[in-house]
């Protein structure tokens, strides 16, 4: 049966199970507008396209499932970089769908034209231009595929208005034949085996966890591991939730704000096990001086992430759940008595804390909404000093709870993530934690939590100012506050109230508790205005370019 | 340490941009990049000589891999392997100097493709060691232009 491009994309959306997509519309995808007025698809207007490439994003990583947006070329398509960079980085599969202008017209500086594909080149994992009708099929089945095997990321599919228009026989294909993208998810046996031998001769192993954990659905397998063998885990941001925050064997997040403890037992320790982990900057602090007794097994799905930054050991190629699965099987468990006692006199030692007094303080705040949600929460947060504190201050125990822009970064990522997320899980309670700075960045999506009835909660942990730059400056610019003292600030109550959301504001410690439970049995978007302590700042830290034993700030 | 890397790649545009942009991003040094089509239409192959250490280059060969449309990458320096390149010279020329010129240039099986007042265009094939000895000796003479095809290479297993 013959039909237009744009029936094609909807029909191939359907045969790729989208049920949600989210985007903004203009002149070159008017046709693809069309075809979805009475698609059936559920079509999310935000009101920015970096919203919808975010929400795309949230929805994904809440979901495991596939986020898709929508956008026109030209500044359309420029608005969805951002959002694309920042799933990429995070590994979030994500099919971005761009307008183009027609064919005859690409490469002549039309109107709304811009180069997307070689805009998004370096922060893709791949892309397409369509250039004819009859490959638009299977260009958007590979790119269903591409982004969401192997490590997962961000396909963009760039499609001109004229392929829209024109009609071909719509012939979905029922296998893939990509003959240059075959993702090794089978870890090689032999490296397994000889991993195993390093786990059972060793005294201070450390578990050193990722997002790509989570990312392989590798939970329950992880758990098992841990059962066994007794190996205490640390987990990146990214790894937040892979293995249970609460569990007597959790370390809790090591790197720059993570936990003294994490970070004593890394670089004390004599195995390093990394899993789905990239051994960022932010990690390992000085890499020279990273672990500098161990020995390290790197697990990832992604050839390029091992020895990249650090020389390893043992090399595993493939898939996180696959490869725990083979451990499982072969792994005998360590004597390893000694290395707990250590890690206990650390978690006593340095344990991780803030000052308990009268005043209403940003930490206090995200222990409440941990209190109040019992743990069950999704908390997706923006960047910066919340970022850290909803890391440190709320315990993950299930994956797929803590949803942050880890690799790159992007303040305003945190909002249009929560409505992603709550879209794709509509009975969870869902909390933007946030700052005073980023939530000034995606506001605009108010608009389109309100239209469309999504109850997220907003806890802004209002400080005055940009909490983190502020913090470098205090510690290492001798405080000089250079254009980070948020003097001018919106009335976030009214503002909340204008957009039609509902508006609340806290300034006394007292009144939290309560406020976080009002909030919850409100069925709308709520915005909530904490007056924090301005100075606070994130501890324990490692300034940049230490080693990670170097922390400063940690309370004894 | 250079190496010579084979990169066997959908024969479709875009392709070259996403390796050279991939070299430019990650900050390798590329010396020569060709690509021509294979005895599959469907592929081409490019030949690339990369310049870095032992690691940089072994995430070259890593990243080349992860692009979607590389089909596959072929490490020639660690295997036997035929290469050429084609050199065209453009050296200044004089009545004292143009015997010696062309004796040179037979001594390298080079080709004299042009001859005027000033100068004269030769043309060398050959492996890496033979391009550069005929271009330092060309330089002796004064080189006034020098282009090269970059080199491709074939494995002999
Ligand atoms: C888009 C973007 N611009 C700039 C930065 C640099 N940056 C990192 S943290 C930060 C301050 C964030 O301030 P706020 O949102 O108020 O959060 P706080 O640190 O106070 O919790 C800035 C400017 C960034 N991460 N992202």
């Amino acid at each position: 049966m013959k039909m237009t491009g744009a029936k094609i994309f909807i029909e191939a959306l359907k045969k790729e199970g989208v049920e949600i997509m989210f985007g903004y519309p203009g002149g070159v995808v008017l046709p693809i507008f069309d075809a979805l007025y009475d698609s059936g698809i559920n079509f999310i207007l935000t009101r920015h396209e970096q919203g919808a490439a975010h929400a795309a994003d949230g929805y994904a990583r809440a979901t495991g499932k596939v986020g898709v947006c929508l956008a026109t070329s030209g500044p359309g398509a420029t608005n969805l970089v951002t959002g694309l960079a920042t799933a990429n980085m995070d590994s979030v599969p994500i099919v971005a769908f761009t307008g183009q202008v027609r064919t005859s017209l690409i490469g002549n500086d039309a109107f709304q034209e811009v180069d997307i594909s070689g805009i998004t080149r370096p922060i893709s994992k791949h892309n397409y231009l369509v250039k004819d009708i009859n490959k638009l099929a299977t260009v958007i089945k590979n790119a269903f595929h591409i982004a969401s095997t192997g490590r997962p990321g961000v396909v963009v599919v760039d499609i001109p208005v004229d392929i829209q228009i024109q009609e071909a026989d719509f012939y979905y294909p029922e296998s893939i034949e990509i003959r240059g993208y075959k993702p090794t998810y089978n870890a090689h046996i032999g490296q397994i085996k000889r991993a195993c031998k390093l786990i059972a001769a060793s005294k201070k192993p450390v578990l050193y966890v990722g997002g790509g954990v989570i990312i392989s659905n590798a939970s329950g397998e992880l758990i098992e591991f841990v059962k066994k063998t007794e190996i205490p885990v640390t987990m990146t941001l990214m790894g937040l939730g892979a293995f249970p925050g609460t569990d007597k064997f959790s370390l809790g997040m090591l790197g720059m704000h993570g936990t003294a403890y994490a970070n004593h037992a890394i670089h004390e320790s004599d195995l390093i096990i990394a899993i789905g982990a990239r051994f960022d900057d932010r990690v390992t602090g000085k890499i020279e001086e990273f672990a500098p007794h161990a020995k390290i097994i790197h697990i990832d799905i992604d050839p390029c992430a091992i020895s990249k930054n650090v020389e390893v050991d043992i090399p595993i190629v493939g898939d996180a759940k696959c490869a725990l699965r083979d451990l499982l099987k072969n792994v005998e468990k360590p004597d390893i008595s000694g290395w707990h006692k250590q890690i206990e006199v650390w978690k006593k030692k340095y344990p991780l804390t803030y000052k308990d007094d009268s005043k209403l303080r940003p930490q206090y705040v995200v222990e409440e909404i941990y209190n109040v949600t019992k743990g069950n929460a999704i908390i997706t947060t923006e960047v910066g000093q919340n970022q850290m504190w909803a890391a440190q201050f709320y315990k993950y125990d299930k994956p797929r709870q803590f949803i942050s822009s880890g690799g790159l970064g992007t303040m305003g990522y945190g909002f249009p993530a929560a409505i992603g997320a709550q879209m794709g899980c509509p009975k969870k309670h869902v909390f933007d934690i946030a700052g005073d700075g980023s939530i000034q960045m995606n506001i605009q999506e108010l608009t389109t939590a309100v239209a469309n009835k999504v109850p997220v909660k907003v806890a802004i942990l209002n400080n005055g100012c940009l909490g983190m730059v502020r913090q470098w400056q205090e510690l290492f610019y001798k405080k000089r506050y250079s254009y980070t003292i948020l003097e001018a600030c919106p009335d976030f109550v009214k503002l909340a109230e204008a957009y039609g959301a509902v508006g609340m504001r806290i300034t006394k410690k007292k009144d939290v508790r309560k406020a976080i439970k009002d909030a919850l049995k409100i069925k709308r978007p709520v915005m909530m205005d904490f007056r924090v302590e301005p100075e606070e700042n994130v501890f324990p830290m490692v300034p940049a370019g230490q080693a990670i034993n170097k922390m400063i700030g940690v309370l004894a | 340490m250079k190496k010579t890397i084979a990169v066997l790649v959908e024969n479709h545009f875009g392709v070259l941009t996403h390796v050279s942009g991939l070299f430019s991003a990650r900050g390798f040094n590329i010396d020569s990049l060709t690509v021509g089509e294979t005895e599959d239409p469907t592929i081409s192959r490019m030949t690339i000589v990369a310049d870095g250490d032992e690691k940089t280059l072994e995430q070259v060969k890593k990243q080349l891999n992860r692009l979607i449309d590389v089909v596959k990458v072929i490490d020639l320096t660690d295997e036997d392997f035929v290469d050429r390149e084609l050199v065209l010279v453009k050296v200044k020329i004089d009545n004292k100097k143009r015997s010696e010129i062309l004796h040179v240039a037979d001594t390298f099986q080079a080709k004299i493709d042009d001859v005027k007042k000033e100068n004269v265009v030769i043309e060398v094939t050959g492996d890496q060691n033979k391009i550069k000895s005929f271009i330092e000796m060309m330089r002796s003479f004064g080189i006034v232009e020098i282009v090269r095809t970059g080199r491709i290479a074939i494995g002999r297993k």
